[in-house]
This record gives structure tokens, sequence and C-alpha cells, in this order.
């Protein structure tokens, strides 16, 4: 009890002592979502964490060898989201790193790992915010996998070359975690004239067309691990039925 | 194509699309994104004021390149592991499934 409060008392000083500057994030930065969205993003993210911790148990329960993978995912993820890239716009975004995780998991199990990796920045970083955190983890750690999914999935079934689902997933993925993020922005500071969209329009201006570029390299590098894997760890993917079919 | 020439080629890739905003857009200043979002929300909303702050902040710019260094390199320290064990795996032993079996052939066989 003693140490909780000590805890407390000492995130308090912490938050008054250091000089507080708007640190340099692309997810949307601590306090700027008005309190009421904030709570709306945590609600609507929640459920997606449950299922995300129970499609994780189950699928290690399935085959422990999998575990490995699980920490690839997770581990490509924080690499990727480390790595601040220059765009042709002239400011700098970061690949989210999700979609890798999400073709081999499916869409729920990466909500927890991409939390784990906000959180990460949130807290030692002052990258992202404790309060946008849910906003944060819906627009990258939801809407990014099942996107990345869906469009692995969908390019399978149309018969795709492999490595063109792996990238349009992981691709996609990136981009439209970003387009969320100018979505959520926008409902939040709807523009006097022209309301969501008008103020959308400017948000996907900065978020959106900063990231194609970065979007590409995160295809390209999902690649090259996803062929590692093809050749080294084929039955694992045949045990998560990545691999539905020949190539 | 080989393997080995393919991740070079693709890799080069990202190289380029990561060094090619530096040469055309020599006087950009690279700042972040979230930056630019900041301006826009000055201009849509004047009066907003953010109503939290973050619980810690590095305390410079050399503090927080050594955080997000060391976050890189713990991912990329575990990538390195699995690649490295899986290759080692198949490479020495194509036949086995698990990697468990691998020590008790080993001992049989010598």
């Amino acid at each position: 009890m003693h140490s909780r409060i000590l805890v407390l008392l000492l995130l308090f000083t912490c938050f008054m002592i250091f000089p507080q500057q708007n640190a340099w994030a692309m997810h949307i930065m601590e306090g700027f979502l008005p309190l009421k969205w904030c709570l709306f993003w945590y609600a609507l993210t929640l459920p997606f964490l449950v299922a995300g911790i129970l499609s994780i148990q189950k699928t290690v329960k399935v085959d422990p060898g999998v575990k490995m993978l699980l920490g690839l995912a997770g581990a490509f993820a924080f690499v990727l989201s480390a790595l601040k890239l220059p765009s042709v716009t002239g400011s700098c975004s970061h690949p989210t790193g999700v979609g890798l995780g999400a073709i081999l998991f499916g869409p729920w199990a990466m909500s927890v790992l991409g939390c784990i990796v906000l959180l990460f920045q949130a807290v030692l970083l002052a990258h992202g915010g404790l309060t946008t955190l849910g906003a944060n983890t819906f627009s990258m750690a939801v809407v990014g996998p099942l996107a990345a999914y869906v469009i692995y999935r969908l390019g399978e079934r149309l018969a795709l070359p492999r490595w063109l689902s792996v990238f349009l997933a992981a691709f996609l993925g990136d981009l439209l975690t970003y387009v969320t993020t100018s979505i959520q922005l926008a409902l939040a500071f709807p523009a006097s004239h022209g309301g969501v969209v008008a103020a959308m329009i400017k948000f996907m201006g900065i978020f959106a067309v900063t990231q194609v570029p970065l979007a590409i390299s995160e295809g390209i590098l999902t690649i090259i691990v996803f062929n590692f894997l093809v050749a080294h760890n084929r039955h694992e993917l045949e045990q998560l039925r990545v691999l539905s079919r020949e190539v | 194509m080989r393997t080995g020439v393919k991740n070079l080629l693709l890799i080069f890739i990202v190289l380029v699309l990561a060094v090619f905003p530096l040469v055309m857009n020599k006087n950009a200043e690279f700042g972040g994104a979230d930056d630019q979002a900041e301006k826009i929300i000055g201009e849509l909303q004047p009066d907003y004021q953010p109503w939290f702050k973050s619980v810690w902040e590095p305390p410079s710019g050399e503090i927080e390149s050594l955080l997000f260094a060391l976050q890189a390199a713990l991912g990329a320290g575990f990538i390195g592991y699995f690649i490295g064990f899986y290759r080692g795996w198949r490479g020495n032993h194509v036949k086995r499934k698990q990697p468990g079996e691998l020590l008790e052939e080993r001992d049989t066989g010598a």
C-alpha cells in the first residue's frame, strides 16, 4: 500500500519537475484529444484487446513453437516503430510494423502487441500519450492489422503472387493507420468551414501523404522477413494456416 | 534470382526511399509529422489547450535518441537471434522437425 502511494508521488513529482514541451510524435500527442474522445476510443479498443489476449492464448496453446514467431512479430513492430524516417514531404514519421503479425496471427493478436509498443513509447519517450493510448491503439493496433489481414487473405483468394499479397497487406495496413489518425483528429477538431471532412483532408495531407513512402518501405521489409519464414519456418506457417496454397 | 541477391536489392530500395527525400528536399526541416498536426489544430480551434501533459519526458534529445536506439536494438536483437536460430537449425539438421530432437540425434550419431 505504501509503495503504491510512493509510486504515485514519484509520478507526480516527475510531472511537475520536467519541462513540458510537446514531443515529436506521429501518434496523437498527449492531451491533444478532448476527454470524451479519449474515453470513446478507449471503449472502442477494449473489446479488441480482449479478443487479442484470447487469440494469443489459443494460438500458443495449439503449438508452443509458435511463441518464437509471436516474439518475432512483436520485435518487428518494436524496431519499425522506432525508426523515424524522412519522407518526401520534408517531415518525418515511422512505420508501424504490425502488418507482419496480422498476416501470421490474424487480426486480433496484434492489438495486444501494438498496445505494448505504444505504451512503451508513451511512458518512456513522451511519444503518443496515455490519454490518447486508446485512440492510438485503435489506429495502429486495430485498424492497421485488420486491414492487413483482410488484404492478405483477399490476395490469397485471388491467387495473387504471395510477395504481392504480403506487400499490399503491410503497405495498406500502415497507410490506413495514419488515415485513421487523421479521421480521429478531424472528428475531435472539425473545421469551422466544411466541418469534419475539411479537417480530415488537412490532417491527411500531413499524416497520410508523409506516410506513403514509409509504407512502401514497410511493405518491402515485411516481404524480406516473410520470405525467410517461408524458407525456414514452413511448419509453423502451415499450422497457423498462413500458407493456404502452394507457391 | 538467388534469395540473397533479391534481399539485397529489396534493402537497397528501402535505403533509396529513405535517402531520396533528403536529397530532393534539401532545405526541409524533417520535423515530426505531429508538429504540423499541432499547427493545424491551432488553426482549427485556436482556444484548444492540451489538458494533459506527458507523465515523463526524456530530459534531452540525447536521452530520447538513447531510448529510441534501445528500442530498435532490442527488437533487432531478437530478430537476429530468430534468424540465426532457424538458419542454424535447418542448415545442420535438414531432416529434423523439432529443435529438441537435434541433440539426441547428434549424441547417438557420434
